[in-house]
């Protein structure tokens, strides 16, 4: 990890025993304590620890849910109920795990467009975001497992939909499916390995999760104005200064939540789940979960079985390659006055096929979702390789103390040339 | 220009939950009025007698057709739901007849009901419910005030706007409203120009406009007869019946918001003192 | 930290009142977590039991579930009503008298909830084919506990007594147990 001088000082016997054998103490200290953060971080860097906290709440909340729940196609439905009306508490733990898949991927939507924004992705970073968008797809996998396991109309339907994605791999995508199923058909034996996988992959997250941060802690975090920090005086210790503002931003995240799991614990789900599985009956409009509602947005606009599955799996692969996409030569988007337009424009694309998503794929519903995918990919195709050619970044401070004092950023345009040397200094 | 950029900023993250944050209506929607429920908001709460009447056209009027299986004698006595009194309810489940079984002979038999059995079935399975209803099942009534939403109908760009408004008043009560409207939806004559097919009725909330169920209150006002006084009116019937789903949906809504309250107010003295304490430490600082 | 003087009361006040705060939250988040193990309301609400006894002759026992437990309901014989409340009570390891065990009236009803109360396995006896122990009741083959015919421990390492659960009769020959 990174090699700042640990202030680590071993308190009791106990303590001085156990640092000279395994020292897990001197380790935490280390990257916990006294680990140099910028001191400029803004309150979206806060959501790095808010997504551990609900990564914590969803594996607590899933592990005790599975004592309760059944899964079997004859018994899934009528336990999730059971947990509903007579569990103890057990109607709050399972609206506390439904509704924290939801803020999982608010907190981690918000964390992405982060790292977009700020350049975070940008060398030397660029380990650290592959891993991240690695956690995105197991997410993303974990999720959609999940949804299926209550049984309700929308997760049969819904798992119909996703696995009958691999039929449209050539030659081998039938076989792909029914070894997928265990069946002919989405079935309870379908269900049963659902919940084996979904019990699973949480922990194969947790394991990625550390690799994130370890990959960060050999960086450090980047920061608003994308430059690293030069001297001490650009960070701080992160206790009590770091932690004492993500716990601030983490419990009014919290309110956020307790808010839908207290108040409107079904809005963020769909009515026809709360219908039992019907293998007979397709639900005449299916919608996946919201968070997924821009890549079902482009799946769909695409008019072929296979494009549309290449073209939803390419929106996320694509992910990887930001690194080297943008040939920017500044971090941060707030030094570059022509890439922000491009960026919110982005934004707004990526809510535009969420809207869509939602919508019926038919007339203009189709068209709009033709254009906003064109754009999606464009923005990492076209706009990322050559607006950072040719942009001229301004404002760039020279340091982050510099950013923090207010000096240095008046608007003066710098070279290309410094600005580069400025982002490019450790 | 940094200001604009900043809000700019702020205002499309608040709208980016929000935008994406529900499925849209279904491909033919039709906007459902919304009505004013006792146990809507953050405040909410059943009224009792409401449901008390609601179980009453509940039994008199649907439960001929519908089940309410998810629901057990207990439940109408619990706390949070109509709370019948309790020797009320026991005796009502003794008079009912339960299947229990098998005996030491290896037979099924019939003994009276207990507060842990469940509300009578009315079919074996879904087959027999068809075949006694030409064709038509009538679904089990337990989540049906869960299971049906009443969507918004509005432009793209006004659905964002009515996504904050409803997440600000905690909007839960789309299925109850469903329920109103499609119970007092039914019109004997339908509109001209459509054509109602053989065995089936015209209702201006159900989703395509036709409907197997008959107007369940075709005896029109004073078809069930309250002894609470309510006027015996259609409209009376169908708010009741829906409260009363309602319940039989979420039987645990009281006590989800009551806590809800102490929590979100423990978390907000919470945060501000985090932030108070933050404010302080980084003060030491300088700078921001 | 230079400053760490000045106002450290106030700093302090903030810091641990906040913090405070957050763990006492964190710890009452955990009840529900807890409380979810205990019994549910639809368990619960299966609390009570109705049998009838009309087939059990004198000297026959038969046993009934309840509450997933088993429950031993042994129709004594009058030899074995006068042997049980002969016991004299000051001798046993857990004193009561046979009376205390059974209902007014209706002694030869014994009724017990079948778990030995050593370590919970369920003692033989019930069959007429069963090791009935030194005591003529009730001998449990997991670490030799000998209980008599009023249930009572006599001898080995169980502390108490088969416990009697909650009942009555509803009936002449039918009971209701919880």
């Amino acid at each position: 990890m990174s090699t700042h001088p640990s202030s680590y000082e071993p308190r009791s016997g106990v303590a001085k025993w156990m640092d000279e054998r395994l020292p897990v103490a001197r380790l935490m200290h280390g990257q916990f304590v006294d680990f140099p953060t910028p001191r400029n971080l803004n309150y979206l860097w806060t959501f790095g620890g808010i997504l551990t906290f609900v990564l914590g709440v969803q594996l607590l909340t899933g592990i005790v849910l599975a004592m309760h729940y059944v899964p079997s196609a004859g018994g899934a439905f009528d336990s999730i109920e059971h947990i509903r009306r007579d569990v103890n508490y057990g109607w709050l733990l399972r609206n506390l795990h439904a509704v924290g898949a939801s803020m999982f991927f608010f907190a981690v939507y918000v964390h992405i467009f982060r790292g977009l924004y700020y350049g975070s992705y940008k060398a030397p970073r660029e380990v650290l975001w592959i891993i991240g968008v690695i956690i995105y797809l197991v997410m993303m996998a974990t999720a959609f497992l999940g949804y299926t396991l209550p049984w309700g109309q929308m997760s049969f339907w819904g798992a119909t939909v996703i696995t009958n994605f691999f039929s449209a791999i050539p030659l081998v995508g039938e076989s792909v499916v029914q070894w997928l199923w265990g069946g002919y058909a989405v079935s309870g034996v379908t269900l049963n390995r659902f919940y084996s996988l979904h019990y699973l992959l949480p922990f194969v997250l947790v394991g990625l999760v550390a690799l994130h941060i370890w990959a960060l802690h050999v960086t450090g975090q980047n920061n608003p104005t994308g430059i690293e920090p030069q001297t001490r005086s650009d960070t701080v210790p992160m206790s009590p200064y770091a932690i004492s503002k993500d716990m601030f931003a983490l419990a009014v995240f919290i309110i956020l939540f307790a808010w839908f799991v207290f108040f409107m614990p079904d809005y963020l789900g769909h009515a026809d789940n709360y219908n039992q599985a019907n293998p007979l009956v397709t639900p005449s409009h299916i919608v996946p979960e919201w968070y997924f509602l821009p890549f079902y947005a482009i799946l769909r606009a695409v008019p072929s079985k296979l494009g549309g599955v290449v073209a939803m799996v390419g929106a996320i692969a694509i992910l990887v390659f930001v690194p080297w996409l943008d040939t920017s030569r500044v971090r941060s988007t707030k030094y570059r006055p022509l890439y922000f337009w491009f960026f919110w424009a982005f934004v707004f694309t990526c809510l535009a096929l969420g809207y869509l998503g939602a919508k019926p794929a038919e007339g203009v519903y189709v068209t709009w979702a033709r254009v906003f995918t064109f754009y999606y990919f464009a923005h990492f195709l076209i706009v990322m390789p050559i607006v950072g050619v040719i942009e001229t970044p301004t404002g760039m401070p020279r340091s982050i103390s510099d950013d923090v004092l207010g000096k240095g950023n008046g608007g003066s345009a710098l070279s290309p040339a410094t600005a580069a040397a400025a982002a490019e200094k450790r | 220009m940094v200001t604009i950029r900043k809000n700019f900023g702020v205002l499309l993250a608040a709208g980016l939950l929000a935008v994406t944050a529900q499925a849209a209506p279904a491909a033919e929607a039709v906007q459902i009025e919304r009505q004013s429920w006792p146990f809507a908001g953050f405040f909410g709460t059943f009224d009792r007698a409401q449901l008390q009447r609601g179980y009453q056209v509940y039994t008199e009027v649907c439960a001929s057709c519908h089940e309410l299986k998810r629901i057990h004698y207990r439940n109408l006595a619990q706390e949070g739901g109509p709370e019948f009194p309790a020797d009320a309810v026991a005796a009502l489940a003794a008079a009912a007849e339960v299947q229990d079984g098998p005996n030491d002979e290896g037979k099924m038999f019939k003994r009276p009901g207990r507060l842990s059995d469940p509300l009578p079935t009315l079919y074996a399975n879904e087959q027999e419910a068809r075949s006694i209803h030409n064709g038509a099942y009538p679904p089990d009534l337990s989540l049906m005030a869960r299971a049906r939403n009443a969507e918004n109908v509005a432009p793209w760009f006004i659905h964002p706007f009515l996504m904050l408004r409803d997440i600000a008043v905690g909007y839960q009560e789309g299925g109850a409203d469903y329920l109103h409207a499609l119970l007092t939806g039914y019109e004997e004559t339908p509109p001209e120009g459509v054509e109602v097919m053989e065995g089936m009725n015209y209702n201006t909330a159900f989703p395509g406009h036709q409907i197997a169920m008959v107007n369940p209150f075709g005896g029109g006002d004073g078809q069930v007869t309250y002894a609470d006084g309510t006027r015996p009116t259609v409209e009376n019937y169908a708010r009741d019946v829906a409260a009363f789903l309602s319940w039989t949906a979420d039987p645990r809504l009281e006590e989800r918001k009551r806590i809800g309250w102490m929590v979100i107010l423990y978390l907000v003295i919470t945060a501000g003192l985090l932030y108070a304490g933050k404010k302080r430490l980084w003060s030491r600082l300088g700078g921001h | 930290m230079s400053s760490h003087a000045e106002e450290p009361t106030r700093r302090d006040f903030l810091t641990i009142a906040g913090t405070a705060f957050a763990a006492v939250g964190g710890a009452m988040a955990l009840w529900p977590f807890i409380a979810q193990m205990n019994p549910d309301a639809s368990t619960q609400a299966l609390a009570s039991v109705e049998i009838d006894l009309t087939p059990v002759k004198a000297g026959q026992a038969i046993t009934v579930m309840w509450r997933g437990k088993p429950v031993f309901i042994r129709n004594r014989t009058p030899e074995e009503i006068e042997k049980a409340a002969a016991t004299p009570v000051g001798e046993l390891p857990d004193p009561e008298s046979d009376l205390q065990r059974v209902k007014k009236g209706r002694e030869n009803w014994l009724v017990l909830v079948g778990i030995c109360t050593h370590l919970g396995c369920i003692p033989k006896g019930q069959s007429l084919a069963d090791m009935k122990g030194d005591y003529g009741g009730w001998f449990c083959p997991c670490h030799g506990s000998h209980y008599d015919l009023s249930g009572r421990i006599r001898k080995g390492p169980a502390p108490r007594n088969l416990e009697v659960p909650a009942y009555e009769f509803v009936e002449d020959t039918k009971i209701r147990i919880g």
